[in-house]
């Protein structure tokens, strides 16, 4: 027996224990109704799930997300550009700012969040103090949506930075030399090569925002129910695993077939992708 | 993976599992575990407890009746002494789930008020002694309203537009919204059911958010003019801020408990029992009422208390005045018709 094989147990045991039993248990509920004298085989949790109000609650979460990914995407590209570049100074500072914030509880971020977009709250005492027209965003989807840029815009900045920081030089001076301007290197070289680590971000950025019950229930105020909403709302408050696990599980299968569709996009399969 | 890979595996997995289940248990002492809800007893009282009687308590909290629910039922973990809410009493007598109790064996059960004895969920008081109970009313700032708040359909006023917190709860908000419209919050009547769907989503653009126990920060902060809150978070919200009042509305509302009660699978129902009359004492219930808030069945324990809350009408409202008040009953299958109502209200 190799010693490499022995060190892998562990991992082996670990992943049995808590990802493969986990996900067994929620397919054995998610495919299975309670008829009060014992779990009966049933595809009937997955019918209830395409009625027209369920559906809204996927799709409404999907479009979120997406338009969340989308502004991570606008902001994050110029940012990594810019902590890339060589000539930047202060990128040691600037990396540390994006990456202070995460270091303490995502919960109370968001907390912070509701006290700062508050009716009462710190942005709107200080626009009142100066006499400017205050905003009213709290409890709507603008509040949703920025709560989500704020908590993942990281995950959009961080591939795409190591990305962009390994591309060879000499490639971008070859465009230039050969007579391209900025925007044609940009569009012909920088961005093309930095594909995989765009993937990774969007990636990690859409899937817990297409998960996230906290952020909506929070800066939401419960008004715009998403798929986590409903998933915590079933194993909570109705106490029907059943339907639960099967939300989970078309939740799983709509991720695979979206990130399935996004790696076809990347051509590129070597790069700092962290996926 | 080979097969004697395969048993070395399984030989570590049956290795650490026999390591956790060796857990615990190994004093002379008898243990009891006692499981409540978070925050809800001056831990003192328990320390109290295993040096009067040397009997060791180990005490843990939940959060939700139904997480509580799931560890009992699945027989995961033994408790001796529960603290669940009225429906879910009715729900665990239902499913044979609780020892009843001997009350020669509580004489302190005498200092119960009347009132609170033999309620829906156990008839015949043979399986629980209340703890705390409460109502649920409407939580108003005096500077933003100025009409009197006696009804629930103050909450469907478009005068208060972004201003209205509702809960965030199936039962809670349907419930107060079936006895605005003078059904039973129990109801499983699908045209009543449809009414009071209809009657909340006409109240949705109204409301400016559903929350949960964010409730009391909210209407202490005035971000909010009306607010639907349990009887015992208004009782400490009301001490922040003066401005804030509370009303029980004349349609009714619905009114609660938590009680003590012995699951079935304890091993030791005679030092539950001996738990459960201390809790009654009236120092120890003088204690906890005071530390946790909310209001107390104990008639001497009440006597202690800062009079102040002793004869506030919040905590301790007129027992006649709650004639039209009724308990949360345990609904079974049909709680999923008030899932399906909520999801159709917020979802939209």
């Amino acid at each position: 027996m190799n010693r490499k094989s022995i060190i892998a147990y562990p991992y082996v045991i670990w992943m049995v224990l808590f990802i493969v039993v986990p996900i067994l248990l929620v397919f054995y509920y998610g495919f299975t109704v309670d008829t009060g004298a014992g779990a009966k085989f049933s595809l009937e949790n997955f019918r209830r799930f395409f009625e027209p109000v369920y559906l809204m609650v996927l799709l409404r979460s999907f479009a979120l997300a997406a338009l969340s990914t989308f502004i991570c995407l606008l902001l994050g590209y110029p940012l990594a550009m810019i902590l890339a570049s060589k000539d930047f100074e202060r990128k040691n500072i600037m990396l540390l700012l994006l990456i202070v914030p995460m270091w303490m509880n995502f919960l109370l971020r968001t907390y912070a969040w509701l006290t700062l977009l508050e009716k009462k709250g710190i942005i709107n005492s200080l626009l009142s103090a100066l006499n400017l027209p205050t905003i009213n965003i709290i409890y709507t989807t603008k509040a949703v949506v920025l709560g989500m840029v704020y908590n993942f815009l990281p995950f959009m900045v961080l591939p795409i930075y190591t990305v962009l920081s390994k591309i060879d030089k000499s490639v971008i001076e070859a465009a230039q030399d050969l007579g391209a301007n900025s925007l044609t290197t940009f569009k012909k070289v920088i961005f093309p090569l930095s594909l995989p680590g765009v993937i990774s971000g969007i990636t990690m950025v859409f899937m817990p925002a297409v998960t996230t019950f906290v952020i909506s229930r929070l800066l939401g105020g419960g008004h715009y129910k998403l798929i986590g909403n409903l998933i915590e709302q079933q194993f909570l408050s109705v106490y029907d695993w059943n339907f639960g696990s099967a939300i989970s599980i078309i939740m799983m299968i709509v991720i695979l077939i979206s990130m399935g569709i996004l790696s076809k996009y990347e051509e590129v399969r070597e790069g700092g992708g962290l996926l | 993976m080979n097969k004697k890979n395969f048993t070395i595996t399984l030989l570590i997995l049956g290795i650490v599992i026999t390591l956790f289940a060796g857990c615990g248990k190994n004093t002379d002492r008898v243990t009891i575990n006692v499981y409540n809800w978070g925050d809800y007893i001056d831990e003192d009282t328990i320390r109290d407890f295993e040096k009067i009687y040397n009997i060791r308590v180990n005490y843990d909290q939940f959060a939700t009746n139904e997480e509580m629910y799931v560890k009992i039922k699945s027989g995961s973990s033994k408790y001796d002494v529960l603290f669940p809410s009225d429906y879910m009493i009715e729900r665990m007598i239902e499913e044979d789930l609780l020892h009843k109790i001997d009350l020669n064996n509580i004489p302190n059960y005498k200092y119960i008020e009347s009132h609170f004895k033999n309620l829906d969920f156990d008839p015949n008081n043979e399986y629980s002694v209340p703890y705390f109970w409460g109502t649920m009313g409407i939580l108003y700032n005096k500077t933003m309203v100025d009409e009197e708040v006696d009804s629930w359909k103050i909450l469907w006023d478009e005068k208060y537009q972004d201003e209205i917190f509702m809960l965030d709860s199936q039962r809670d908000s349907i419930g107060i919204t079936l006895k605005m419209l003078g059904y039973s919050l129990n109801t499983i009547d699908e045209d009543e059911l449809e009414k009071a769907k209809e009657a909340l989503i006409e109240q949705r653009p109204l409301v400016l958010a559903y929350v949960i126990d964010e409730v009391t920060d909210k209407m202490v902060a005035g971000e909010g003019a009306l607010a639907v809150v349990w009887s015992g978070d208004a009782v400490a919200a009301m001490r922040q801020n003066p401005d804030l009042d509370y009303v029980i509305p004349k349609e009714g509302s619905n009114l609660w408990f938590d009680s003590m009660v012995i699951p079935k699978n304890s091993e030791h129902k005679e030092e539950a029992e001996l738990f459960i009359n201390y809790m009654c004492e009236t120092d120890v219930a003088y204690r906890n009422a005071d530390y946790v808030g909310y209001s107390t069945p104990h008639i001497e324990a009440r006597k202690k208390l800062d009079p102040k809350i002793r004869d506030s009408e919040v905590a301790y409202p007129d027992m006649e005045s709650l004639d039209n008040c009724e308990i949360f009953h345990h609904l079974g299958k049909d709680l999923k018709l008030y899932d399906r109502i909520w999801t159709d209200i917020t979802a939209r």
